[in-house]
């Protein structure tokens, strides 16, 4: 029936190809970017461009989903007559472009709306709203593009607005730090990109993606795939390239937070998908390696550096940095059945792995929008300073609770469904014929699982300490909830969890067409399976029923509440609680989140972190008060950062020099320069 | 193009890497100035026999801007700045000749190891043409590099320059716009350095540059 009703929607858009809505969607975006600027400081402009963003956005999810459930409708790219010199701009939805640019945009569509209760707190809206639109159309430029100059447009163009909007709010020194260093590595991401482009162009110069599949020479596979990791990867946070992320993800305003963390690490993602499985040709068996050993630590790393943990929204960043790492486990894993033949195991890991982009991307903009709504109320990014908020703001509360189990993959939420599907693929791995990928798997899956454990008891950490128990600070007593359009967008983002973990057969449908552009197979129909059930590869083997989880816990609850109601006693008592023996009533002695994350601590951390506890007591007989001092370390950074920083400091120095010579010498040095430079021309021939 | 056309651009240009030699060794001002002009009489016939050779009649223009201007102006004009600073004795330079010259040589060898295999795929004539331009601009940089007197300094940038002319001509199709902005950039070029020799000697009374690294706080 859905197909019917996509070929409806197709011959009423056919006359205007879906590419060109696409393109045109885009153009508009950029011409809000323009107009925002004019309008934005007015409370109604900077809500009337986030509305328009939000309009322009459902527009593109439409032509997007035309796009990806009938291939074909739009086959003929849309071409630009401008661009760089070498070439003109092609823009067309393929299935790949069409199921990000789906994620994408509902995402944005939803944090738009969002925005338009939420934006009208900024204190400086011209530094956010110009830059708003222009990142949301860079990141469909990057979707849309067929050719190599436009994706690389599309993503610096993504990376400069993103930076923009990182500094928007300047004043504090570690913003300013977190917009350093994303630019830095943003600039080093798009020089890989670059780079990789110019490898799979080839000697002739083929930059469109047509051109670049057609030429069979000669490519070094392991050099354009270490290229994209490190491009694609530092944007999308792999460790040990996120340490820009957990900076600059939180020193956006809220809003944009979310897309950058629910969003743009997902462009990211699409890029290196678009690179290693789309333009790189056949791969070879150990191309999964590297990527399932980075996809590994990036999950587990992830949620130890979040564990540990107290401000919300780095909380949430470094979440990313681990459900980036599960993304790229099942990108992992769809290499090594693509290249030993398993097309459908294959198929089974990649659509887990996009199916997880698109969870993620919905959870984690709720989560994102849910710490913004606490920081608006409440002032405070710090989790030992709130508490008690559930009976302030609700029903931020509930949506909030709702991210929380998706992303700690519970059922019956999308999270739970898609890393199902990662570990069916992970079973799949015994079939592999190469030793090293068979004794590789179940470790990684090992990891996965551990990390999948620990970031429930992260987001227990993170929900109990912000929303239950008493409030820490006097601000988070005062709360408000917050306005009634971002209420809307938070609880719409939880019904979407919900409806993609109920029913997610649709989704793995919808995503065939990816699956067999890429790996050349598609999951068997998960529509025709019998009570909308899912079973990737057979149901004798495994299935899961999303629905029937979802009825089975209702009717449980609904039970249990109806006979707690029916038979417990009627009789409202009040008594004080039980206080352990120690009848102190500050908050401050309330189990608070390094209480929390301290047993996990002293597992990992003292390897990880080289977590050190110091504990000062005060002597016998004295009433004083007694100290723990704890020392956490950064040990990547002081390991990998650290030293380059010095480096570059002590070349510095060094160079230093070169300021204060005297005209001579300067004209004595370009002297030098050129002579030696036209020796090593002259003998290298 | 005829054995003897060919034979008499060379010729011209050959010349131009000669009297490069000579504005390097010569050490005296009133006589590097004299050799300056017959740097830029050279490049003035060189230029005006490519016009004939190439057709061109746009380069007689050129030419005459290297005529007029570089041929008679500016000698006449810094031999005047010369006078009237009082400074017409002998120029010291930082390395003495004899290296100098070596040097310079090997300079020469240089151009032409680099510029005959790079330009295989020109034609022979242009092919050396480069490599004489190639080596007028390298022995110009180094008289800039040796000199301490800020009028040799000038006088070396200047021969750079006719180099550069050179090689544009040289090369068929350089337009005449860009070799107008050229002559005119250079003059300007000589009219700021004109105004700040006057500007150093009246500060240091001299215009040997090191008073200037000098009044930076700095040894030479």
């Amino acid at each position: 029936m859905g197909r019917i009703m996509v070929g409806i929607s197709i011959s009423i858009v056919a006359p205007f190809l879906l590419n060109q809505i696409a393109a045109y969607g885009v153009g508009i975006l950029l011409l809000l970017a323009a107009l925002a600027i004019l309008v934005c400081r007015r409370p109604f402009g900077s809500r009337f461009i986030y509305g328009a963003c939000a309009l322009v956005c459902s527009a593109l999810v439409g032509a997007a989903l035309c796009a990806l459930l009938a291939p074909g409708a739009g086959l003929d790219a849309v071409e630009i007559p401008i661009g760089v010199p070498l070439g003109r701009t092609w823009l067309a939805l393929d299935p790949l472009s069409a199921a990000f640019a789906v994620i994408v945009n509902l995402t944005t569509a939803i944090v738009s709306f969002y925005a338009i209760g939420h934006g009208t707190h900024a204190a400086e809206p011209q530094r956010v709203v110009p830059f708003y639109p222009a990142f949301v159309a860079a990141m469909n430029i990057v979707l849309l593009a067929q050719d190599a100059f436009s994706f690389l447009v599309g993503w610096e163009i993504m990376s400069l607005a993103s930076w923009a909007l990182v500094v928007s709010e300047d004043r504090s020194a570690s913003n300013r730090r977190a917009g350093i260093v994303y630019l830095i590595m943003a600039t080093g991401g798009a020089m890989t990109l670059l780079l990789a482009f110019g490898i799979l162009a080839g000697p002739e110069g083929g930059y469109t993606f047509d051109a670049m599949r057609q030429a069979a020479a000669f490519k070094p596979g392991a050099i354009v795939l270490a290229l994209a990791l490190i491009g694609a990867g530092s944007k999308a946070g792999l460790v040990p390239l996120h340490a820009w992320l957990p900076l600059a993800h939180p020193a956006a305003p809220s809003h944009v937070s979310a897309l950058m963390s629910g969003v743009m690490t997902k462009v990211a993602v699409y890029g290196f998908i678009r690179i290693v499985f789309d333009l790189s040709g056949p791969p070879s068996w150990w191309w999964s390696i590297p990527v399932l050993i980075v996809a590994a630590i990036t999950a587990i790393l992830g949620v130890l550096y979040a564990l540990m943990e107290h401000d919300l929204k780095r909380l949430l960043a470094y979440h990313t940095v681990e459900n980036i790492g599960i993304i790229f486990i099942g990108l992992g894993l769809a290499l090594a059945f693509e290249a030993s033949g398993f097309a459908v195991a294959a198929a089974l890991a990649l659509i887990a792995a996009i199916f997880h982009v698109f969870n993620h991307s919905l959870f984690k903009s709720l989560l994102f929008l849910g710490a913004g709504a606490v920081l608006s109320a409440t002032g405070e990014r710090d989790m030992e300073c709130m508490g008690g908020l559930i009976h302030r703001m609700p029903v931020t509360a509930f949506a909030f609770l709702m991210g929380c189990i998706a992303i700690s993959a519970l059922p019956p939420f999308n999270g739970f469904v898609s890393e199902w599907l990662t570990f069916q693929a992970i079973l799949m791995s015994p079939q592999l014929p190469q030793w090293i990928p068979r004794l590789l798997v179940p470790a990684v899956g090992a990891t996965l699982a551990c990390s999948a454990a620990l970031a429930a008891a992260c987001f227990v950490k993170a929900f109990g300490s912000t929303f239950l128990g008493r409030p820490r600070a006097p601000s988070a007593a005062a709360a408000k909830e917050t306005d009634r359009w971002s209420l809307g967008a938070m609880l719409l983002l939880a019904a979407l969890c919900l409806g993609a973990g109920v029913l997610p057969g649709f989704v793995i449908d919808s995503l065939a067409g990816v699956s067999n552009l890429l790996v050349g197979a598609q999951l068997a129909a998960q529509s025709d399976q019998p009570w909308l059930r899912i079973a990737p590869i057979d149901p004798a083997r495994s299935a899961y029923n999303g629905l029937l989880v979802f009825s089975m816990i209702v009717i449980a609850a609904g039970l249990t509440a109806l006979i707690v109601r029916r038979f417990a006693s009627h009789g409202l008592r009040r008594a004080p609680a039980w206080d352990c023996g120690f009848p102190d009533p500050s908050p401050v002695t309330q189990y608070s989140s390094s209480s929390f994350a301290q047993p996990i601590r002293r597992v990992f951390g003292s390897v990880v972190f080289r977590a050190r506890e110091h504990v000062t007591m005060p002597r016998a007989g004295d009433t004083g008060k007694a100290k723990l001092q704890l020392n956490l370390h950064d040990t990547l950074w002081e390991a990998l950062y650290d030293p380059v920083i010095r480096f570059v400091n002590t070349a510095a120095d060094r160079l230093n020099g070169f300021q204060f010579l005297t005209i001579r010498k300067y004209l004595m040095l370009v002297f030098a320069a050129l002579v030696l430079l036209l020796v090593i021309i002259g003998t290298w021939r | 193009m005829t054995p003897f056309e060919t034979d008499m651009a060379h010729l011209l240009a050959g010349s131009m890497v000669l009297v490069s030699f000579l504005l390097l060794y010569q050490d005296r001002m009133f006589a590097l100035l004299n050799i300056f002009a017959l740097h830029a009489w050279v490049l003035a016939f060189s230029v005006g026999w490519q016009a004939y050779l190439q057709h061109a009649p746009h380069l007689f223009i050129t030419a005459l801007i290297a005529l007029v201007f570089k041929g008679v102006f500016i000698p006449v004009a810094l031999h005047r700045i010369v006078v009237r600073l009082g400074i017409h004795r002998t120029i010291d330079t930082v390395v003495s000749a004899g290296p100098t010259m070596l040097f310079g040589m090997a300079l020469v060898a240089l151009s032409i190891v680099v510029m005959l295999p790079v330009t295989e795929a020109a034609g022979a004539f242009v092919r050396e043409d480069l490599a004489f331009a190639l080596s007028i601009v390298l022995l110009g940089l180094l008289m800039m590099v040796t000199r301490r007197n800020a009028v040799s300094q000038v006088i070396g940038f200047m021969s750079l320059e006719n180099g550069l002319v050179l090689a544009a001509t040289g090369a068929r199709g350089m337009p005449l716009v860009v070799e107008i902005s050229v002559a005119f950039s250079v003059l300007i070029a000589f009219i700021v350095i004109g105004i700040f020799l006057f500007r150093i000697r009246e500060r240091f009374d001299s215009v040997d540059v090191r008073a200037l690294d000098m009044s930076r706080g700095e040894s030479a």
